[in-house]
């Protein structure tokens, strides 16, 4: 007599949100990186959310008027079928001759039950159309200031998370803040409404059943937020043992060339089919769990519909109650279920929407790591443009707008470990970053200025640079050279801030970088990677990424001078589509792809790392030819392992364990440091006699 | 690719394609029911048990109102008589018929919850074995993304098929038989006037039905083109940050966003139609049974506890429609899955296993461990673009070949066909005397190892890592592969040592440490042929030099194949090949190439000096 579904899962709640449910392998199990803000309960996370309902207040009050009046009318349905069976058709048993009569009094009654079944579905109609446009853009919204405040956060942040846990934050919990919100409030105001109007209207009909029916629902009411709470639980388990499963499948699919190539087939197979237990012994006991609920759910009405059949046969013969009466009785009892059922599950849906809360804002709250000032409406934006061919204005517009609050202090100095020199005082920003010019015109690079740079992880004791003084003059190309971990790619990255430097400045001509509006910043300063990130877009998309502005012809002279001309032998040109969802590129076609990148941003500073690593000898000598022509305009610190990359750079920095050990020229270099020898020489005996 | 039109929809070619012919719809259905009918095959029992359960549940639902009618219907002999006893065995009897309805879902749905979990674990292994046989050629056509999402989110809609879906669904169409036949039992023009509803009902679903499929596809689609870009942005954030792409993404993710915020409005709207829609058919057939079932009982045609029979029953009629439909959009989830499952599971390992594998000869002792490679008559060829037309060489046991030529010519081709990642299109390739094809891919595998620089390193420790070139390694062989390849120095300065847990993707380990790690697997796996493709390119010269002594020390005697575009590491080498456009053009010790002066190799070889100043 019950609905077959876990209470979680009655069509008329679950039925707002039919759309497939987006599971994503997110295991939370590491830590995040850095303190994340203090974290706040559940529920007042949960609360916070209404700052997205608020464009629809207007259509919740439609919502809750539809559903509470949709609500009225199912109640009165069973009272219709009393006054059908104890008017017309008792009486007309009774006595014959009042049939016809009977009869009329019926039809009114079914005109009645028409009109009350259809107003019903249209209400139910109006609150389910209203919702439907509401959650969806309440969604929206809220996943698109998650992917902006995430642009926002630093690389560091980035690392530390695992990008599953980022996913599933913007997919699942998303989702279950939509399911909650859009008619999971509309649900415990109606449910509860419902079941004071019926227990009300029993107790009328008859005080005595309507006490004792009450008293058979607590188990019912018991029973539901049990079975939530376990099975709650057990989802939740299910779910870890199913990102512990996934993450298996991604790994064997990420390495199965490794996999293949070892021959260790068994071996993934035989993890694989481990883990697939566990979740299938967890399963078992969830649809254990759920079927003796709903033994419960089944019997606990039916026992209560059996005592007031019962008592009210009894009833009936003491004239205590009418056969309608009784008949509306059971109707409504049956009708008491789903109220019940509604709350359990809408309390664990409101508990899941909680916590899903909490874990959106986490992300939403933490404030980027590493932020510029804010662009100030007065910047003459001329004065920003160091790349030709640049539009000024898309630098100017700051991308995003800070969030409310975010941007009032710049967060940018967190307690760094090594304590920083500089008093933390908030300094006006900086306008306009001088820019050295050669005679000619053509930007000449900028002069770059490393003092006492030092960095460590957040939580390490051990820094990863210390004290690192340099100077670069403007146009001045410098290779950085150094055993592997010796801290090369992060003295790049400090000085695009991807990374913050936590002790020491860097200053760009003139400018503290932290002064710099990061927009700013970064378009003075232009990176190529060792590992070239190359994004699913067109080949031209993704070399102009740092100058969208730049004609074709400008980007065909960047993959020219990269050696990048096979881009014009794919199927659609600078059209085609590269990257994960496009043509699959072999690693120094990215390479060179990421360096023409670095070219046609045309940046104040250059810092390449390794750029040619993966490119062949014969390449690699082109490549080498024209980066020479390309670093003649721009200031330029190259993280170089080969001697023939060294061959560009006007000076050689050499780093070990974090510090600056020594520079000079390669020439001199190599004739006067054993250690330089040491890095620079392919020979391997050179390697054995040291 | 070009078979008859319906072979070419074997396997996942049908997987891109929105809308199918009717007839290879048609065999796609087949398809999967196929796969279901053998997943089930073992379950036999099993189903005929849940079938049991579930006409116990629905026989004793279908008692229960109608011993409430006859209870009501005893109420005037109870006026009469004054006697309980008539109605209290009634009511034993309806407490009969909800216990056995009680105990036997219970029962069906724990069976079915257990026979699901032991189909889709079967499933899951099948299927995860199935990619791992399947050669590296499909892996790269169909990517890695997909290969992830068919076994996680494909085989989650399935396994919450089994977990939420088909016992009610069983149940369902159980019920609705049932009650259809108990209310023409009770009252036949009632039951037929009830049943009426069932016109519109079936329109109803019919349109809901095509259109939530359409609109739920849609949902799939835009939600998997949001997770992409999601997934892109955030793996490359420091590109797209030091390169200011914010602004563009935001915009891009704005538009998925959007696409995925109709998209599920769309969903959302559907059920908003249809779920009142069958509502209002029940709310009807309420009416109707008031009116025209109370005049039958006012014409004395039926008692007045067939009414109230039939308005209990009206719950579970049009009810379970309603859950059926509610359910519609995860069976066709499940539906659809089933069918790209059963498609991977179609798709024939390119590079099958042998049927009957040969056995490799045992090498005498004092023969050194490396064994002969023999290429005869190999061509090979990526799609229409042929890379080796016709390829012969020999490779003696122990031998040590140097691959050079431009990128393009082949060498990554030859190493991968010598590991056999793929089949020659024509000839063969024998290890002492042996077919590769022959070979079970054990044997194969112990044999030869291809390193490249590709360095996936597993969410484990780094001794397991390392362990992975030979499991049985005790920790000692580990550390010592480790030491030989210079890797120990860093593995001590992290933070656990060797069990160091290595995060996402090898984490916080730098490129050049991660290829250490791999080279010590292949230095633990001692295989008799080990290939290098660039395997030492991501490495610091300082750190190349120490894996190229230990290369000497664990090659002897050894074969193997080193393509390098540094010249330093083909130094080791007694041999060396050069290709150009999949021929070889040169072949011989590399003092004899040198000393002709002329030719490729002589030519890479100054330019390589040249590099070194």
């Amino acid at each position: 007599m019950t609905s077959h579904w876990p209470c979680g899962y009655h069509p008329a709640v679950t039925s707002p949100d039919a759309q497939p449910p987006v599971s994503i392998a997110a295991a939370d199990t590491i830590s995040p990186p850095r303190p994340a803000p203090a974290r706040q309960t559940p529920a007042a996370a949960l609360w916070r959310v209404r700052e997205y309902l608020r464009p629809y207040y207007r259509q919740l009050v439609i919502m809750l008027a539809a559903a509470l009046i949709a609500t009225g009318t199912e109640i009165v349905i069973p009272l219709l079928t009393k006054a059908a069976i104890d008017g017309p058709i008792s009486s007309a048993t009774r006595a014959g001759s009042a049939a016809a009569h009977g009869r009329a009094v019926l039809i009114w009654i079914g005109i009645g039950a028409i009109a009350l079944g259809s107003a019903e579905v249209g209400l139910s109609m109006i609150r389910r159309w209203v919702q439907a446009n509401a959650v969806a853009r309440l969604e929206q919204s809220m996943r698109d200031d998650l992917y902006a405040h995430l642009q926002r956060l630093e690389p560091g942040f980035h690392d530390a998370w695992q990008s599953g846990q980022l996913l599933s934050r913007a997919t699942t919990d998303l989702s279950a803040i939509r399911r909650f919100a859009g008619f999971g409030t509309i649900f415990i105001i109606t449910s509860a409404v419902s079941f004071g109007v019926i227990v009300t209207l029993l107790v009328i009909l008859n005080p005595l059943l309507g006490l004792i029916t009450a008293v058979l629902f607590m188990p019912v009411t018991w029973l539901c937020v049990r079975f939530e709470r376990r099975y709650r639980v057990l989802s939740r388990r299910v779910q870890d043992q199913q990102d512990d499963l996934a993450t298996s499948v991604e790994e064997a699919a990420a390495g199965i060339r490794i996999l293949k190539a070892l021959g260790r087939r068994d071996l993934a197979m035989a993890g694989h089919r481990q883990r697939a237990e566990i979740v299938y012994r967890t399963q078992v006991s969830k649809a254990e769990l759920r079927g003796k609920f709903w033994a419960g759910l089944d019997l606990l009405p039916n026992a209560a519909i059996a005592l007031i059949l019962l008592l009210g046969a009894i009833a009936v013969s003491q004239n205590a109650l009418t056969v309608g009466g009784l008949v509306a009785f059971i109707a409504l009892v049956l009708q008491l279920v789903w109220p019940i059922e509604a709350t359990g599950y809408i309390l664990a849906l409101g508990q899941e929407a909680a916590t899903a809360a909490q874990r959106v804002y986490e992300i939403l709250d933490t404030p980027p790591a590493i932020s510029g000032p804010p662009i100030a409406q007065a910047t003459a934006p001329g004065s920003l443009t160091t790349a030709p061919g640049t539009s000024a204005g898309n630098r100017a517009d700051d991308p995003i707008p800070p969030r409310a609050g975010a941007s009032a202090v710049p967060s940018a100095r967190r307690v760094p470990m090594v304590p920083v020199q500089r008093p933390p005082v908030q300094r006006p920003p900086v306008q306009r970053p001088p820019t050295q010019r050669a005679a000619d015109g053509a930007p000449a690079g900028g002069r770059l200025v490393l003092d006492h740079v030092g960095f460590a992880y957040p939580g390490s004791d051990r820094p990863v640079l210390r004290d690192v003084c340099l100077e670069l003059a403007p146009g001045e190309t410098v290779a950085l050279v150094g055993a592997t971990g010796s801290g090369k790619t992060t003295l790049l990255s400090l000085i695009a801030r991807l990374e913050d430097a936590t002790s020491g400045t860097i200053v760009l001509d003139g400018t503290d970088i932290r002064d710099l509006p990061l927009t700013v910043l970064r378009s003075l300063v232009a990176c190529a990677f060792e590992d070239p990130t190359l994004f699913s877009v067109s080949a031209r998309e993704n070399v102009a990424l740092g100058n969208p502005q730049a004609s074709d012809s400008a980007v065909r002279a960047a993959l020219a001078a990269a050696q990048a001309q096979f881009v014009e032998d794919l199927p659609w040109g600078l059209d085609t589509r590269i990257g994960e969802q496009g043509m699959s590129l072999s690693g120094g076609q990215r390479q060179r792809i990421a360096l023409a990148r670095a070219i046609l941003a045309s940046p104040s500073v250059l810092l390449l790392d390794d750029p040619l690593s993966a490119l062949d000898v014969h390449t690699e000598a082109k490549v080498t030819q024209a980066l020479g022509q390309v670093l003649s305009t721009s200031t330029a610190l190259i993280v170089a392992h080969r001697p023939s990359t060294v061959a560009l750079a006007d000076r050689v920095v050499v780093l070990e364990d974090g510090e600056i050990r020594t520079s000079g020229t390669h020439h001199e270099l190599l004739a006067s440091d054993a250690q330089y020898q040491h890095l620079m020489s392919s020979d391997a005996d050179t390697g054995a006699r040291r | 690719m070009s078979q008859a039109a319906t072979q070419s929809w074997r396997g996942i070619a049908a997987e891109e394609v929105e809308e199918l012919p009717k007839g290879i719809a048609l065999i796609l259905r087949k398809r999967s029911r196929a796969l279901l009918g053998d997943l089930l095959r073992p379950h036999r029992a099993a189903v005929i048990w849940i079938g049991l359960l579930i006409l116990a549940a629905n026989l004793g639902a279908l008692a229960g109102p109608w011993l409430v009618g006859i209870g009501i219907d005893k109420i005037p002999a109870l006026l009469r008589t004054h006697d309980p006893v008539p109605i209290i065995i009634t009511v034993i009897e309806f407490g009969i018929a909800v216990t056995v309805q009680a105990f036997a879902s219970a029962g069906y749905i724990a069976a079915i919850g257990r026979m699901g979990g032991q189909v889709v674990l079967e499933l899951r292994s099948r299927l995860f074995a199935h990619f791992q046989a399947l050669p590296v050629s499909f892996h790269e056509r169909y990517t890695s993304g997909r290969v992830i999402s068919r076994q996680v989110s494909d085989i989650d809609s399935i396994s919450e098929l089994f977990d939420e879906g088909l016992g009610s669904l069983v149940s369902a169409a159980f019920s609705l038989v049932f009650v259809g036949t108990g209310m023409l039992l009770l009252d036949w023009p009632l039951a037929l006037a009830v049943m009426a509803g069932f016109i519109p009902l079936t329109w109803l679903t019919a349109w809901f039905r095509r259109e939530s499929a359409t609109a739920y596809r849609r949902t799939r689609e835009t939600i998997a083109l949001v997770i992409v870009h999601f997934v892109e942005t955030f793996n490359g954030i420091r590109a797209v940050q030091s390169f200011r792409r914010e602004p563009r993404n935001q915009e891009i993710f704005g538009d998925l966003n959007e696409g995925y915020a109709k998209a599920s409005r769309r969903s959302m709207q559907l059920v908003a139609i249809y779920f009142p829609g069958v509502n209002l058919v029940g709310n009807l057939a309420v009416a109707v049974v008031l009116l025209y079932g109370g005049i039958r009982v006012i014409d004395h045609a039926m008692p007045v506890g067939v009414l109230v029979t039939f308005l209990l029953y009206l719950r579970r009629f049009f009810e379970p429609l309603q859950d059926v439909s509610q359910f519609y959009s995860t069976f066709q989830s499940s539906a659809a899955a089933l069918e790209k499952l059963s498609g991977v599971l179609e798709e024939e390992p390119a590079v099958p296993e042998p049927v009957a594998p040969a056995r490799l000869p045992d090498r005498p002792e004092e023969a050194g461990r490396g064994r002969a490679l023999r290429v005869a008559g190999v061509r090979f060829g990526y799609r229409d673009q042929v890379v080796l037309p016709r390829l012969d060489l020999t490779i003696a046991a122990g031998q040590k070949v140097a691959l050079v030529g431009a990128t393009g010519a082949g060498k990554t081709t030859i190493a991968r066909l010598l590991a056999r990642f793929y089949d020659p299109d024509e000839g063969e390739i024998r290890l002492d005397g042996v077919d590769l094809r022959d070979l079970a891919d054990a044997d194969l595998r112990r044999e030869i190892v291809l390193i490249t620089q590709e360095n996936f390193l597993f969410s484990a420790s780094v001794a397991e890592n390392i362990a992975l070139g030979r499991p049985a390694a005790s920790r000692a062989e580990i550390e010592a592969a480790a030491e030989a390849v210079g890797a120990a120095g860093f593995i001590a300065d992290l933070p656990d040592g060797y069990d160091h847990q290595v995060g996402k993707r090898g984490g916080r380990l730098s490129a050049g440490q991660r290829q250490l790690i791999s080279f010590a697997r292949a230095f633990l796996a001692a295989p008799s042929v080990l290939l290098l493709d660039e395997a030492t390119a991501l490495l610091d010269l300082p750190s190349e030099r120490i894996v190229q002594q230990a290369l000497q020390t664990v090659l002897l005697g050894r074969t193997a194949v080193i393509i390098a575009h540094r010249l330093s590491t083909v130094q080791i080498a007694d041999r060396v090949l050069v290709l150009d456009h999949g021929e070889v053009i040169e072949d011989g010790s590399p003092s004899d190439l040198l000393a002709s002066g002329r030719g490729q190799y002589a030519d890479l070889h100054q330019q390589w000096l040249r590099s070194l100043a």
